[in-house]
């Protein structure tokens, strides 16, 4: 800590930040653009200038960049200097002389950090009569819309897209004073990061295409703090309603989780709340039934002999209440044996392990990295981001020698050039983060996974091994000589030995942290209720069957999944949009959405959090658990499974109870200049209905209530006056940076054990290709391979063509199109494949329900 | 006695004044230009919706009772899908023309609009749009603005100059 004296005022500051970032976790307001927490200052856009004075006897100061200045002990500032407001005013009024007069009609207005800005500077009239330089706008894809002539220089959007997520296709043209940002022609932003340019863009250059279509402002919107649903990792997003439809997502910052930026597929995948295929009404032998007949026949058919098939996709609280109408030993999982048993050894991986379970922050600080099976940017997006800035840790350890603080981008920039911290990646094809890998290591999954036993050995000669696998010293030896090291594995090709190799390699080095990735946003919820696998079920039999959120023809082939359908007298699906499996419901119930519905969600990580709703469905739609359980509220509903589960216990202070109020009220899902209120539903009524309560949480679906900063889980939106765009993040953190105001939200279930298990014995035998016997692994798609998000019309765009990827050699023998798995498609080279591994896009139609891996024949197409 | 007297008198001299009691509704009253009445969404100078779907005048608006939701048609053009106004909450206190940055809401002269049914008083679109430009003849906001629209390319708007051609800016 530091004192800094702000206006002869002493503040204390932390010396390893900024002036910039004091002021602002001092709670003042100072202006800036190109600054950016997590990209760090450039001093570009000369926005937060402040007057430094030498000592107190100093009057005339000099003006600095506070973004640029240490917030060193005993530094004298002023921000209110006169000379120095007139320099910021005269920044903006430069920054505006060729804006153009948009703010009604651009997407930014109304939460525009340039708005906030300049009126914080007192830029109030345009002076300039000069001519506006105008650019042309780009295609850029069905995420991210362009609109370069609201360009303010600040560079913000490159440095995000190129130096901080790896992207190559945006770029900064310039001649003169004119700069361009943007592709070199039109064309769909390859990053999956590119949605955070919405975010990062503190003008309206970059704003989201896809709320475009259904706009509206910020302080209309109706927020939800709630957990994304795509992938295992648990982001912590904010959903916004207006008028009953999901209109956009952004990011809820988490220090832990997600930090500043999500994924595209988490950012864009809402749209699948939208869709025409929801279930919106109970539903008995296809004839639409009020809610109350479909319960009462629900609760009749579960007086009989009744058999409940759970899902890694809906929330805890639904799964118990299935779990608890049929009883436990008629509950299974829903996901077969293969992802099943791998999910239950990362489990007891988890719950035995002396090494710690990282969050993504702890992998964005670690100095090197071993990926094991996993590619990253497909199957845990966000993930993929931290272990890009991971690669630099390792260069930027000798910078505190050279005084190079760490938030000083260019000079850091300059020192690291282009070296790179270890990262080793070890899957069947290639990934994204190949390029930026000491090492890309190619393999089948059982090879892959002697590589970790042998790099297990290497580390710690009691550790097992089998022979010798090239690459094991060089890994072996980063991950030693590293301070923070990370191995990342997951249950994506549903190979234990994948998984057993990380655990060894975290086992034989004290210190290291192992992730393991789980496939869906509950598939570690599911596994902590211990249900058995799907084909439990497709042994047995009763007469009702239950199915919870669950397309059975995703999990099992279609024949199977069609025979064991077949043979019940009744079938219950609840499920929020129509697929194969509703089709065969004879009682269709709607289910909500992450955006209709509370419920509480198991991480990677092992963190339980809450997604709470955003807003009351006008249907019937409703929670699964509301249908299945005789619970009053989420608090009941909690309160039941933490008894029963003692797994589970904690995650009743995953949030906080309905009863919870701030300063004696409750907390407003709506920004308080929430408009349309008399009028909104006046079409149908001029008198206005009373907003609906909510019983379940401390949220209220008013824009009345506690105007202060709730805890971190209940927080749905981050607004603070004069600071109306996603910058009043700035107003909520305890330290720039660092966590919300009230520390992470969400409990981690599970800390390391204080002994330990053993090393698991023996790796697997090598691969042996075999004559025309394949062996055909998955691989994911960030856009395509998540079955809700599909459903989102830009996701669906973005998403592959079905396709089988084979080594060239192997696929002499074939020609442009092949038979694979009874599907005709065509051949993608992947120079990369191991010999004798064929690779299939991951629960992308038409391969849908195979157990991958799996051993087949594939067959050249006349 | 002598106050009693000079207010009978003064009542007597009211006779002689100017009336200002009109017979309405046979004689309708002068109101002033500005005067807030009824709301109207007026045209541009070239006949389009000046309405541009902005949200400024609903979030001025102290009693909500204004909802629209906005579009776009195929050439970028921003319009409101539907605009409505619960005139049984307007206050007519004109924030919403005050706040509106295209001149296309405007409160008229004209304060007859009583109903016997409350739910006539929500007015949606079709009855609020005018055909003319109202109080504002000259402002065509589309023309000041930077954003394309059918008939008006980049570059075109007042005080702009042609798009720059990414092509000099190439390597
Ligand atoms: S970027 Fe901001 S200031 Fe510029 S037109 Fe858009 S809302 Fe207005
Ligand atoms: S496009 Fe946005 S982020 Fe990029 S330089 Fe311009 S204003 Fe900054
Ligand atoms: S990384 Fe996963 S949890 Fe995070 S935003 Fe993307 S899909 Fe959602
Ligand atoms: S303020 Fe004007 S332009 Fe904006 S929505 Fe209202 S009427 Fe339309
Ligand atoms: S924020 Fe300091 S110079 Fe841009």
């Amino acid at each position: 800590m530091s004192t800094v004296y702000i206006e002869n005022r002493p503040h204390q500051m932390n010396e390893k930040q900024n002036l910039l970032e004091g002021c602002l976790s001092a709670g003042m307001n100072l202006p800036y653009f190109c600054w950016h927490p997590a990209l760090g200052s450039v001093g570009a856009c000369r926005q937060c200038a402040v007057k430094q004075f030498k000592d107190e006897s100093d009057t005339h100061g000099r003006i600095v960049m506070a973004c640029m200045t240490p917030a060193a002990n005993g530094t004298r500032i002023s921000i209110d200097d006169p000379e120095a407001v007139e320099f910021r005013r005269a920044v903006v009024e430069g920054l505006m002389l060729n804006h153009p007069h948009d703010c009604p009609v651009c997407d930014e207005g109304g939460e525009c950090h340039l708005q906030d800005m300049t009126v914080m500077t007192g830029h109030a009239y345009r002076r300039a009569t000069f001519e506006k330089r105008t650019f042309r706008n780009q295609y850029l894809g069905p995420f991210v819309n362009h609109e370069m002539n609201r360009c303010i220089q600040c560079y913000r959007c490159v440095r995000f897209y190129r130096e901080y997520a790896g992207g190559g296709d945006l770029n900064a043209f310039s001649l003169r004073d004119i700069v361009y940002f943007g592709r070199e022609r039109d064309g769909v932003l390859e990053s999956e990061f590119a949605g955070n340019l919405v975010e990062v863009c503190p003008t309206g250059v970059f704003t989201d295409a896809t709320h475009k279509r259904h706009y509206t402002r910020k302080w209309d919107l109706q927020f939800g703090p709630s957990v994304c649903i795509h992938c295992g990792l648990g982001c912590n997003t904010s959903v916004a309603e207006r008028y009953g439809t999901v209109r956009r997502i952004v990011n809820r910052y988490h220090r832990a989780i997600n930090g500043y930026f999500l994924c595209d597929r988490g950012r864009y995948g809402y749209e699948f709340v939208n869709s025409s295929q929801r279930i919106r009404q109970p539903r008995l032998r296809g004839r639409l039934v009020p809610a109350e007949a479909a319960l009462g026949y629900l609760r009749l058919l579960a007086g009989g002999s009744v058999m409940g098939i759970g899902s890694p996709r809906a929330s805890l609280e639904s799964n118990f209440a299935l779990r608890k109408l049929v009883g436990p030993e008629h509950f299974y999982a829903g996901i077969p044996s293969s992802e099943a048993s791998v999910l239950a050894l990362m489990l007891k991986i988890l719950r035995t392990s002396t090494a710690r379970t990282p969050t993504l922050h702890e992998i964005e600080e670690a100095d090197a990295l071993f990926i094991l099976g996993e590619d990253v940017s497909n199957t845990a997006p966000r993930m993929a981001l931290s272990a890009r800035q991971s690669t630099r840790q390792q260069p930027m350890q000798g910078l505190e020698r050279l005084h190079i603080p760490l938030w000083l981008d260019h000079p850091v920039r300059e020192a690291v050039q282009n070296a790179r911290g270890p990262l080793f990646v070890a899957t069947p094809f290639a990934t994204r983060l190949d390029g930026i890998a000491t090492r890309a290591i190619r393999g089948a999954p059982d090879d892959l996974a002697r590589l970790g036993f042998a790099v297990a050995h290497a580390i710690n000669g009691s550790a097992p091994s089998e022979g010798v696998v090239d690459g094991t010293a060089e890994i072996a030896e980063a991950l030693q000589r590293a301070h923070r090291p990370v191995v990342i594995s997951g249950a994506s090709l549903r190979n234990a030995a994948l998984v057993q190799a990380a655990a060894n390699i975290a086992r034989a080095r004290p210190g290291a942290a192992l992730a393991l990735i789980a496939p869906e946003c509950n598939s570690l919820g599911l596994a902590l209720l211990d249900a058995a696998p799907l084909e439990g079920a497709l042994a047995t039999h009763a007469e009702t069957l239950i199915i919870l959120e669950n397309d059975l023809y995703r999990r099992a082939p279609e024949e199977v999944a069609d025979k064991f359908l077949s043979r019940f007298h009744h079938i219950v699906v609840l499920d929020s949009l129509e697929n194969a499996t509703t089709r065969h419901a004879e009682l269709l119930l709607p289910a909500a959405t992450f955006a209709e519905g509370d419920g509480t969600f198991v991480s990677s990580e092992g963190r339980a959090q809450r997604a709470l709703q955003a807003f009351v469905p006008p249907e019937a739609i409703a929670e699964s658990w509301r249908w299945l359980g005789e619970w009053k509220s989420l608090d009941e509903a909690v309160a039941a499974l933490a008894a029963d589960i003692p797994a589970l216990a904690a995650i009743t202070s995953a949030s906080p109870p309905a009863s919870f109020r701030e300063a004696g009220q409750k907390i407003p899902r709506e920004p308080a200049r929430y408009s349309g209120r008399t009028a909104k539903l006046a079409q149908i009524s001029v008198h206005e209905p009373k907003p609906p309560d909510d019983p379940d949480t401390p949220l209220a679906f008013s824009m009345e209530g506690s105007p202060n900063q709730p805890p971190p889980a209940v927080t749905p939106f981050f607004w603070s006056p004069g600071w109306n765009s996603y910058q009043a993040i700035n107003k909520f953190q305890e330290e720039i940076a660092g966590p919300l105001r009230g520390g992470d939200s969400g409990v981690r279930l599970f800390e390391p054990a204080a002994r330990g298990n053993g090393y698991f014995p023996g790796a697997p035998r090598r691969f042996e290709p075999k004559p025309n016997e394949w062996l055909i692994v998955p691989i994911h798609h960030i856009f395509g391979s998540e079955e809700l998000s599909r459903h989102a019309p830009g996701v669906a765009e973005l998403a592959p063509q079905p396709y089988v990827a084979l080594n060239p050699r192997d696929a002499e023998a074939f020609g442009a199109e092949v038979f694979c798995l009874g599907q005709r498609v065509r051949v993608r080279l992947a120079p990369e494949a191991p010999s004798g591994v064929v690779g299939v896009p991951a629960d992308i139609p038409p391969f849908l329900g195979f157990d991958l891996p799996m051993r087949a024949e594939i067959r050249r197409a006349e | 006695m002598l106050s009693a007297l000079r207010t009978l008198w003064n009542v007597f001299l009211h006779m002689f004044r100017k009336r200002v009691t009109v017979q309405y509704p046979e004689q309708k009253p002068y109101l002033a230009p500005r005067w807030r009445g009824r709301i109207i969404l007026s045209r541009d100078p070239d006949g389009g919706e000046r309405c541009v779907a902005c949200y400024l005048c609903a979030v001025a608006c102290p009693v909500d009772c204004i909802a629209l939701q906005a579009t776009e048609d195929q050439t970028g053009r921003r319009y409101p899908e539907f605009f409505r106004i619960n005139f049984s909450r307007c206050i007519f206190c004109g924030y919403c023309e005050e706040a509106c940055p295209t001149y296309a809401i405007q409160l008229t002269p004209d304060f007859e609009m009583a109903e016997y049914e409350r739910q006539n008083l929500v007015y949606e679109k079709e009855d609020l749009l005018i055909d003319g430009p109202g109080k504002y003849p000259g402002y065509n906001f589309w023309r000041v603005a930077g954003v394309k629209i059918g008939g008006k390319d980049k570059g075109e708007a007042q005080n702009e100059t042609a798009p720059v051609d990414l092509h000099t800016l190439l390597p």
